[in-house]
């Protein structure tokens, strides 16, 4: 939890550290100098919400000036709704129907044409809604039910928790995903293989899945332990390429990508992997043993990984917060030169931590594979390599960030589909509010301007995240 | 400031003669013991016309695996040579091209042996280039962007813009030339989105990037499903570029037909690629873009515009990216469809830093990946024993190899992502 309310402080305060790779003088480590900030920058925070010990401010005035202030939290709020108005103007204004009527603009009457594209956007958001959070025809038909027993037997009641459980599903890898490339943030290191290491890891659990037997909880552990393992060894390829031959990890990352999708297409086409008895790209399904068990029944498709995803992300903050590897890390991606004088090994850290983010991208896979599709594709990656840098940029490259912008894009994605489905608006209307609400965070200037907030002292999602080629 | 006393670089490892010297053994035993040992009997026989050339040049036959063996010889030569002692930096670029020369010599040896067809040169290095087009164009905007000090990561998201456009103007128009215009200025559009997030709101340049590219996937991949969907007649099938011949340069054998007889957009390239490289490096203005992306204060000192040098760079860069797409659209595929540029932003991108920043490094680097990729798909349509989504990973591994082994270690612009805000 200080994890989230240091974030207004932290962006700023970890800023000299890296904005000192020429200025620090080499024999101050820069973490060091980050650690000491951050303390400062959460002293500020908790003054800043009325709990100082000293005077005891109102808390009503604080409240409003701190929201005026345009903090982080405000600026996030202000930007997703941003996004969402942009993008309800885009539904209305590819809506056929709209268009139809703002011909005739003033013949009608603006109003007429302004409600109009007003139910185009609002009927498309409201299905949003209630295919990610709540629907409340579903609460409806549990009191029709003739007792509260018969409306859970007969999955009434897991009919008003399915958005939810959508919602938690979708965010389930998006989670892991994001925790990888928010680590390899961290340690300075700009992960985009998130695709090649859910590959690598996906290869490795399906294979476990459905080429091994074993008893039933054992069979789900190994499969895990399997998906990370996959996703490690992939990962810790361009750690090592970056470490010894000083290849950039960008392009290594983006060609890994290209090189493992590849593979994949063909060994899903060979008898080692391809299902029996069918001739496109699809492996056999993993055994019954290997299916993470369901959380809420079998109505729900939500399942142990969500839990999994939650444990591996305080894991993370742990790792980066609290030991001394992650310390490692954050000087490393501080500065590295600093952290070398320091007498941290850089090379040994951009190995171990694209290690340990190869795994968290290989569990994104596990959850797919053993929590929902049971099979692998040659697709069943998907846009999670670029979904996760987006949800570890919106979560500022940190666990308890990681997981709420997570859980947003869950909810996009969960109520995307049932948008499509009920109002015919694409599903990729999703993507472009996705990205509009990571653009729009990342530009606090640009919030605080149009909603005249004054000037404060956070800084972008984006200051002192990743760095140019030469970090 | 920071370009005068940067920190020294992280020691790595390896000595990075030895990974090269490595890198060059390592080509010479697949030649040799990969594709001398399986080549089977006869002749590897090349052709270097196309049928009705003016000027025809006889085929060219070479014995298979004797072949395959020299040419290992050849690059263990090179990879001994390079361990022994350092070599200047036109011995390592030679070292280098004979090397790969002679791995792909090797390589269509073995793959063409005993085969009554003969393998065709002038069809594969015309593919290389119609695949390079883009991956040039997108690589020449990274390079003017990057030099102004603005990292572009955005390339994929301008292709896909200038695609997007290209075709639905073309087509609602019924004008080629209108399309390549406005999908070059769609292109300039999302450039200049980059240039007022990173250089007005300071956004982080490599987050922008990402997020830019997702926002242009998302808004073509919306319109395409809203309206070039329903309306595919009308918006959406403009037709394509034909390959105009240029009179005399065009007969000449071997290098015409590759290098003078293709689309506009060919044309277009070879200009762009002078103007770049001319006006980077020999004139005023250039001089003035690298040194605000190197030291823009030195560059503010003596009176140079940093933040406006950087937006006309930034600008002018999605400007050459947008015609890069219109030529996914307009000049090779003949309509739009989704996420059409595949990741070949990225690939320009890595051709960028891969070229070190310059230019014709970038076109070397664009070649390299368009020609793999080329002799990949070229062979998985012949009867070589290799599965074809192997030889489709060929311009990627090649890619990693060529970073790790030959590469290695880059340096941007010194002030490549940094914001300038004046003290």
């Amino acid at each position: 939890m200080s994890d989230e309310t240091a974030a207004s402080g932290q962006p700023a305060a970890s800023e000299p550290a890296a904005g000192a790779d020429a200025t620090a003088t080499p024999d101050a480590p820069a973490g060091a100098a980050a650690a000491s900030e951050t303390a400062g920058g959460a002293a500020a925070v908790v003054a800043g919400s009325g709990q100082a010990a000293g005077q005891r401010p109102r808390l009503g005035p604080l409240l409003i000036e701190s929201i005026l202030e345009g903090n982080s939290v405000v600026v996030t709020t202000l930007a997703i709704i941003v996004a969402i108005f942009v993008g309800g103007l885009l539904i209305a204004f590819t809506d056929p129907a709209v268009l139809h009527v703002w011909g005739s603009f003033f013949a009608d009457g603006p109003g007429y044409s302004i409600g109009k594209a007003w139910d185009s956007a609002a009927s498309a958001y409201i299905a949003m809604f209630e295919g990610s959070i709540f629907n409340p025809h579903t609460v409806a038909a549990v009191f029709q039910q003739q007792s509260i027993g018969t409306a859970f037997s007969d999955g009434t009641v897991s009919q008003v928790l399915n958005p939810l459980s959508e919602t938690a599903v979708n965010a389930t890898p998006l989670i892991f995903a994001g925790l990888s490339v928010a680590l390899a943030f961290r340690a300075g290191l700009f992960n985009i293989g998130a695709q090649s290491q859910f590959i690598g890891g996906a290869l490795l659990c399906t294979w476990l899945g459905f080429g091994v037997s074993l008893p039933p909880f054992i069979h789900v552990v190994v499969c895990v332990l399997g998906a990370m393992v996959g996703g490690a060894v992939t990962g810790w390829v361009v750690g090592a390429l970056k470490a010894t031959t000083g290849a950039h990890e960008v392009i290594v990352t983006i060609m890994l990508n290209y090189v493992m999708a590849d593979f994949l297409s063909w060994i899903l086409g060979t008898s080692a992997m391809q299902r029996p008895g069918r001739s496109d790209l699809v492996s056999p399904f993993i055994a019954g043993d290997a299916h993470l068990p369901l959380l809420l029944g079998s109505h729900l498709r939500v399942n142990a990984g969500f839990l999994l995803a939650l444990a591996c992300a305080a894991g993370v903050w742990w790792l980066l917060s609290r030991s001394t590897i992650g310390f490692e890390f954050r000087s490393v991606g501080a500065n590295p030169s600093a952290a070398r004088s320091a007498g941290m090994s850089v090379t040994r850290s951009w190995m171990l931590v694209m290690l340990i983010a190869g795994a968290l991208a290989g569990l994104a896979s596990s959850t797919v594979i053993q929590g929902t599709d049971f099979a692998l594709t040659f697709q069943s990656y998907g846009t999670y390599g670029i979904d996760a840098i987006t949800v570890a940029l919106l979560g500022r490259a940190r666990p308890g960030g990681v997981v709420l912008a997570a859980l947003l894009f869950g909810a996009l994605d969960a109520g995307g589909v049932a948008m499509q489905v009920s109002t015919s608006t694409p599903l990729s209307i999703t993507t472009v509010i996705q990205a509009l609400v990571v653009l729009f965070v990342a530009a606090p200037p640009l919030i605080r301007g149009l909603f005249r907030l004054h000037k404060a002292t956070a800084r972008g999602a984006g200051q002192s995240l990743a760095k140019g080629w030469n970090g | 400031m920071t370009a005068l006393t940067r920190p020294a670089g992280v020691s790595l490892t390896v000595d990075r003669r030895m990974v090269a010297a490595a890198t060059f053994v390592l080509f010479g035993l697949v030649d040799i013991l990969g594709f001398g040992m399986y080549a089977a009997h006869g002749d590897a026989v090349f052709a270097f016309s196309q049928d009705f050339a003016k000027v025809a040049v006889p085929d060219l036959s070479l014995p298979a695996a004797t072949t395959a063996y020299v040419c290992g010889a050849i690059s263990l030569a090179a990879g001994v040579g390079r361990a022994l002692r350092p070599a200047g930096a036109v011995a390592r670029r030679v070292s280098i091209g004979v090397v790969l020369f002679t791995f792909v010599l090797a390589l269509l040896c073995w793959a063409q042996a005993g085969q009554s067809i003969p393998f065709n040169v002038v069809n594969l290095l015309q593919g290389t280039l119609a695949a390079s087009i883009p991956l040039i164009l997108g690589a020449l905007a990274g390079c003017l962007c990057e030099r102004s000090g603005v990292i572009n990561i955005a390339i994929e998201g301008q292709l896909l813009f200038g695609a997007f456009t290209g075709a639905i103007v073309a087509s609602f128009f019924g004008a080629l030339w209108l399309g390549l215009v406005l999908g070059s200025v769609a292109g300039g559009l999302l450039g200049a989105m980059l240039a007022v997030f990173a250089i007005r709101y300071l956004v982080d340049q490599v987050v922008l990037g990402v997020v830019l590219n997702v926002f242009a996937a998302g808004l073509t991949g919306f319109l395409y499903d809203r309206a070039l969907t329903p309306y595919e007649n009308s918006l959406n099938s403009p037709s394509t570029y034909l390959p105009v011949k240029i009179p005399l340069l065009g007969d000449i054998p071997i290098l015409g037909p590759v290098l003078f007889d293709s689309t506009i957009f060919l044309y277009i390239t070879y200009v762009l690629l002078i103007v770049v490289q001319v006006g980077l490096f020999s004139t005023r203005w250039g001089l003035r873009v690298r040194s605000v992306g190197e030291h823009p204060m030195a560059a503010d000192t003596v009176g140079i515009r940093v933040l406006g040098t950087r937006y006309g760079a930034v600008i002018l860069g999605g400007l050459i990216a947008g015609i890069g797409g219109a030529y996914l659209t307009l000049g090779s595929a003949g309509n739009f469809s989704p996420n059409i540029s595949s990741g070949m932003g990225y690939i320009a991108l890595a051709a960028l830093i891969f070229g070190r920043w310059t230019p014709l490094g970038a076109l070397a680097a664009a070649l390299l990946f368009g020609f793999t990729s080329q002799l990949g798909s070229v062979l998985a349509t012949t009867n070589v024993p290799i599965p074809s989504d192997i030889l489709l990973m060929a311009p990627y591994v090649a890619t990693i190899v060529a970073v790790a082994g030959l590469v290695g270690r880059v340096r941007a612009p010194a002030a490549d992502g940094k914001p300038y805000i004046k003290a």
